[in-house]
């Protein structure tokens, strides 16, 4: 999207050189803290609590992060590294996967299909956009009391996928299908069924990835409500994890492994997101409309 | 809008039941019951309620504490949207000028969005954390009694920095995108009409951006009212002495930890209200848009 | 191969008819063209036989079955759309072969019939080609493939050519035909282009505002148009129509001119003639006086437009190639007395007469 270098709106080479400059500045500060983790996960304690921190990587990567897994987080805080990263990963996928389940589902249904109250159930969606869980904490709570369901994965991952973003979207983009290709459908014979898994799906490819993307990290980087539902320390995720080590910090502190589960809280989702990134900027942009 | 469609009566309703079960058991009972139980009160034993109307209402709205969780949500998102969007706005500027290295630039900028706030929060901690943080040396170096543990005024500047970092990610991607869809037509217009770089910025650029900067302001807004939650929770707890409460914390600290439920419902209930209106305001701001755009 | 019977067919949106009583008895093979401006509604009659829309009374046969209230797939029926409706993201085999997949036909089966319709159409170098890597013309073609490869009883075409440039659309239309000789299928076919309408039918249904105006060969319907409306829309340039005031022995044009013509009934009446049916008229005989404002001259032929002099009703003249008229000039022209066509003015029936 740039212009030729001689356009009239085209930056001088001068002008691009502190565009650059200014650039790996921001990359700097946007990118250090996230390198600062990193860096102090492969030093012992001692080096960590002894300000300043090296730059560079230091030699005791291996050992922290074998001593990590192998039982060190779970002195701090009673459950294993793996477990962490399990209940993390459950919950994502979980609200990933269940809210494109459900949002296709209904989108679908409010698109292609005719029937009493379509308009209805649209705005009934549509206003849980409205009011994130951060305002109906407490009586959805209870109804997670009342359900059994505190301490549980469902517990955790349900109240999550209620929200109606990714039914916007993948209504908007249903509505995109020319109607002559559903008639075309029809005349050959298919279905719902078959018109969903053989045309609309592998149209929908790209914006499912886009939401997956999304969504997977906004299920990683849940914190209110899994701290709420979860009493139990073996159903903590990560990042729940992580505030608990630092809050009941004390001299015995093991910060190296600490580290070590910052950067393990953190990397997942940003290498979901690179590998991703393509589709994820995509679908970012667009739900903006 | 001719719309063809498929026959079926039945279909759709199994197809719609999974949403409308869970936005019915998880979204609307919770927010019934939250308005229900803003016009209680509980006695002190948590026995009974007894309808009270608005009186939590008033109780809450003229309560000092409850005035101090406003003023430092406004203060904290404020600060946020402004910081968090003005930088992320010079750096797309930035970026836009650039020919080469456009791509690579924006991997690395992304990292903080896939970043929980909570995190963002700690890392900030430690790299500031008056003991072993390295970044917080230079600051006694130059003689600043850096203490966000004891200090208001820094714990406020750690979350806002914290919480802008996250932000900064995402308002650049937006930025980005709303410069690349300015028609190169204009700014080449412009040139030739005579105006500099930084006044045609000012007088084309900018303006053409209002949609994209009105729904960055409405997003950053509700992430700095909501999604920051975690970055308080795990930093300051909402302190030194309710120095970074804000509204959403002050919910769950009188709901879940001080357990005075009916104030908390109200609180609820006016935030509500809060994102109601941000939400309408985006909606129909974004609908101007599309007549316009 | 089927017969299709239109019974009084019509439609109503909430109260609102939009398609009035439409009856045809279309037998096995025959090549029915549905023609008219648009919204008249000929698109909306197709749909109905496709099974896209619905029936709101009246009974619709195909094959001796009524199938009111069948889906598409259930009457046999094959589509063609304006916009093709090809499936994006297979290739044109594969679309091709999608409804016989969904009818669970065997597979070698399958691919005998696509490489039949493919070799009628040649569509053999495209087969595994996705539909963006095509022309408009060859995407067309692979629309009617999909449609042949079903072997259906009817065969319907919601204006296939229209999104197509000048040249190709006379290309494909001789195409059409042809396939028509060659596989005798029952089709029905919708346009707003007269000439294809012209060119295509055994028989048309010329439509205006829901209403069938004439159902009859091309032949019947250009020289016998049932309305003023067909009149007017079959034929091009289109024929002049006036209003004239007649009585014993003649009529009195607008612009005051008199024509001896006998045998009409009296009163006020529509009088059409085409521009080929008039020519230069010789010395001494009656003709109109005709005040030209533009002529065109395409080579083979001229047009002439202008008005009977004295007043506002517009006249289309055919002229020959050669003429030396221009504007301004005023041309007296004679009708060929077996040519005349007379309307009635209030209802524009055509009048049987003389």
């Amino acid at each position: 999207m740039a212009e030729a270098p001689d356009s009239p709106i085209a930056a001088r080479a001068s002008e691009r050189l502190i565009a650059h400059f200014w650039m790996v500045l921001g990359v700097i500060v946007v990118a250090f803290p996230v390198y600062y983790v990193f860096i102090a996960s492969t030093h012992t304690t001692q080096t960590i609590l002894r300000p300043p921190l090296p730059l560079i990587p230091g030699p005791e990567a291996a050992a922290n992060y074998r001593d990590a897994f192998s039982g060190g987080v779970s002195r701090i805080g009673g459950v294993s590294l793996w477990r962490l990263l399990a209940n993390t990963t459950i919950v994502a996928l979980g609200i990933a996967l269940g809210k494109i389940a459900i949002s296709m589902a209904s989108a679908y249904a409010i698109v292609f299909f005719r029937f009493p109250l379509r308009m209805v159930c649209f705005w009934l969606i549509f206003i849980t956009l409205m009011l994130p869980v951060e305002v109906r904490i407490q009586p959805t709570y209870k109804v997670m009391v009342d359900l059994g369901l505190i301490d549980t994965y469902p517990g955790l991952i349900l109240p999550l996928i209620a929200s109606a973003t990714a039914t916007l979207l993948f209504r908007q983009f249903f509505m995109t299908i020319p109607d002559e290709l559903l008639e075309a459908a029809r005349v050959d014979g298919a279905g719902p069924w078959r018109f969903f898994r053989d045309i609309l799906w592998p149209l929908s490819l790209t914006n499912v990835a886009a939401i997956f993307v999304i969504q997977f990290i906004y299920g990683w980087t849940q914190y209110l409500w899994p701290l709420l539902v979860t009493n139990s320390n073996e159903m903590n995720t990560i990042v729940i994890a992580l505030k608990k080590m630092i809050s009941f910090a004390d001299a015995d502190t093991p910060w190296n492994l600490v580290m070590v589960t910052s950067v393990l809280a953190i990397l997942p989702p940003i290498l979901v997101v690179v590998l991703m990134q393509r589709w994820f900027v995509k679908g970012l942009v667009e739900t903006e409309k | 809008m001719r719309r063809t469609v498929f026959p079926h009566r039945l279909l759709p309703w199994l197809l719609l039941a999974p949403q409308l079960a869970i936005t019915l058991i998880f979204f609307y009972w919770p927010a019934a019951q939250a308005f229900r139980q803003s016009m209680l009160k509980e006695d002190p034993f948590g026995l009974s309620s007894t309808f009270v109307g608005l009186a939590n209402f008033r109780k809450v709205l003229s309560d000092p504490n409850y005035l101090n969780s406003v003023q430092v949500t406004a203060v904290f998102s404020a600060s946020v949207a402004f910081l968090a969007m003005s930088i992320a706005l010079f750096l797309a500027v930035q970026a836009e000028k650039i020919i080469r290295g456009k791509g690579f630039y924006r991997t690395l900028m992304i990292w903080p969005y896939a970043v929980a706030p909570a995190i963002a929060g700690m890392l900030w901690l430690f790299m500031f954390n008056p003991s072993f943080g390295t970044l917080a040396r230079p600051l006694r170096v130059m003689g600043i009694n850096w203490n966000p543990l004891l200090n208001a005024d820094h714990a406020m500047i750690l979350i806002i920095a914290a919480a802008t970092w996250k932000q900064i990610s995402y308002n650049f991607l937006f930025f980005v995108a709303g410069l690349q869809a300015i028609p190169r037509s204009l700014l080449e217009a412009a040139a030739i009409d005579g105006a500099s770089r930084r006044h045609s910025f000012w007088t084309i650029t900018f303006p053409l951006l209002a949609p994209t900067t009105f729904f960055l302001l409405v997003v950053n807004t509700v992430y700095a009212l909501f999604d920051t939650f975690g970055i308080i929770h795990a930093v300051t707890g909402g302190g030194p002495g309710k120095a970074t409460e804000t509204l959403v914390y002050k919910v769950y600290n009188d709901g879940f930890v001080n357990l005075i439920m009916g104030e908390s419902a109200a609180q609820s209930v006016i935030l509500m209200v809060i994102v109601i209106a941000l939400t309408a305001f985006q909606f129909r701001f974004i609908e101007r848009r599309v007549h316009y755009g | 191969m089927a017969r299709i019977l239109l019974n009084d067919v019509r439609k109503s949106y909430s109260g609102n008819q939009v398609i009035h009583g439409i009856s045809i008895d279309i037998p096995d093979g025959e090549f029915v063209v549905i023609v008219g401006p648009s919204g008249c509604g000929k698109s909306t009659l197709l749909r109905m036989v496709a099974g896209l829309e619905a029936i709101t009374s009246g009974t619709l046969e195909i094959g001796g079955k009524v199938v009111n209230d069948l889906e598409p797939r259930e009457r046999d029926i094959a589509m063609v759309f304006q916009n093709y409706a090809l499936y994006p993201h297979m290739s044109v085999r594969e679309n091709m072969a999608y409804g016989l997949k969904i009818a669970k036909m065997p597979k070698d089966q399958i691919e005998a019939q696509v490489a039949k319709a493919a070799r009628m159409l040649e569509l053999e170098p495209y087969l595994d080609r996705k539909p963006r890597a095509l022309s408009g013309g060859q995407r067309q073609r692979v629309a009617m493939g999909r449609a042949l490869v079903r072997e259906p009883s009817a065969f319907l075409l919601d204006e296939p050519l229209s999104n197509l440039d000048a040249k190709l659309r006379v290309q494909m239309r001789l195409q059409i035909k042809e396939m028509h000789l060659r596989t005798g299928q029952t089709t029905l076919y919708v346009t707003h282009d007269q000439v294809e309408a012209m060119t295509l039918a055994d028989r048309l249904i010329v439509m205006n505002k829901g209403v069938a105006e004439q159902i009859a060969t091309p032949l019947e319907v250009y020289q016998t148009p049932a309305t003023e409306f067909v009149a007017g829309f079959i034929g091009s340039p289109a024929m002049n129509i006036f209003t004239v005031e007649a009585e014993a022995g003649g009529v009195t044009l607008p612009g005051g001119h008199r024509l001896p013509l006998s045998g009409l009934p009296a009163g006020s009446l529509r009088l059409g003639l085409r521009p080929e049916h008039l020519h230069l008229a010789e010395t001494g005989q009656p003709a109109i006086p005709v005040d030209l404002r533009s002529v065109e001259r395409l080579g083979a032929d001229a047009f002439g437009y202008g008005v009977i002099a004295g007043s506002d009703a517009a006249m289309t003249l055919r002229l020959p190639g050669t003429t030396q008229a221009q504007r301004g000039d005023r041309v007296d022209v004679a009708p060929d007395p077996q040519h005349l066509h007379v309307f009635d003015p209030t209802d524009g029936r055509r009048l049987e007469n003389f």
